[in-house]
């Protein structure tokens, strides 16, 4: 095989039915019938790098809270200035306020004008973060949205929610499942999901 | 495993693919199915991701001579590597990856040839 990558063409304008799209498939498919991958083992290894890769500096930085309380009370009062030992390389980190669960308290992280996010603590923002239907119902009506995604909270439970901006990003530590005490570090943020720092699960 | 996982990315260096704000970015489903193969044909020792990596920097090189008059193309969703479209990164990647699989005799290049033929002549509309 030639080593000339001008051999392809390198099409600009693509489409589903791109040429890479094809020769892609193609190659998935030849692997698979030969025995060689198996197309499962892709499909795991792309929702761990989705779900796993962005997500996973705001759950190093929930554990370090959960295992410190002097960072914890540091992140409450200055997150930005606390998560600059982590040395995300994921970008400028805007201003970052992180707000803590209680259990009187829920906190619910939105952006009723765009899709501001903090991306740096947790990669890309979900779908449905940019759907105007949860970005207007989740101020109106939060409880009633919260509960159709799957979070059905207390009526003595306060929600507030959070309205991110160019300026401002917000961040939920949630709070720190009883049966985790004295996990490490690197434990204790296997629990730590997008969706709990975002504030849709608890 | 979080320790582990990020040990394992390979998102860091030279050859690193387009990330925006530590996210890997792909900007059509076969990029990120290209990405999946690789880092599981890794993962089951075919070949090791440095091997892989070194194809891939030097076929960027070679892209960027190429291509010196007309500097790669800058994606404004890509903020933490400005220097390739992911259009262009994968293209090179999925190249990288036949030419290595084809040089491990892992397949015949006719046999990759036929079945995206195969793929070509399929009824218009048709998309998995």
């Amino acid at each position: 095989m030639s080593d000339n990558i001008e051999k392809h063409q390198l099409d600009k304008h693509h489409h589903h039915d791109s040429p890479q799209a094809t020769r892609a498939e193609a190659l998935e498919s030849l692997l698979i019938d030969k025995g060689i991958l198996v197309a499962t083992a892709v499909d795991a290894v792309i929702s761990r790098y989705a779900e796993r890769v962005g997500p996973m500096n705001g759950a190093r930085i929930v554990a370090r809270a959960w295992s410190d309380p002097d960072f914890k009370q540091w992140l409450l009062a200055d997150a930005t200035a606390a998560i600059t030992q982590f040395e995300l390389d994921g970008g400028q980190v805007e201003k970052l306020v992180v707000v803590e669960n209680t259990p009187a308290v829920h906190n619910v992280v939105v952006c009723t004008l765009c899709s501001c996010y903090p991306w740096a603590v947790l990669g890309l923002p979900p779908a449905w973060y940019k759907d105007p239907a949860y970005r207007s119902r989740i101020v109106r009506e939060p409880r009633v949205l919260l509960a159709e995604m799957g979070l059905v909270l207390a009526d003595d439970v306060q929600i507030n929610v959070w309205d991110s901006s160019a300026e401002i990003r917000y961040m939920v530590l949630p709070q720190q499942p009883p049966d985790t005490l004295g996990e490490s570090e690197s434990e204790l943020a296997e629990h730590v999901s997008r969706d709990v720092m975002i504030g849709v699960a608890r | 495993m979080v320790d582990k996982v990020a040990d394992n990315l390979a998102l860091t260096g030279a050859g690193a693919p387009p990330m925006a704000n530590g996210e890997l970015v792909f900007d059509a489903p076969w990029q990120g199915r290209v990405f999946g193969m690789a880092r599981v044909l890794c993962e089951a020792g075919v070949f090791s991701w440095d091997e892989f990596r070194q194809r891939l920097i030097s076929n960027i090189a070679i892209w960027e001579q190429q291509h010196s008059e007309q500097p790669a193309v800058h994606d404004e969703t890509v903020h933490d590597n400005p220097v390739y479209s992911e259009h262009v990164y994968y293209e090179i990647f999925l190249q990288s990856l036949s030419m290595l699989l084809a040089n491990k005799n892992l397949y015949a290049e006719a046999e990759l040839t036929v079945r995206e033929a195969e793929f070509l002549a399929r009824p218009h509309g048709h998309d998995h």
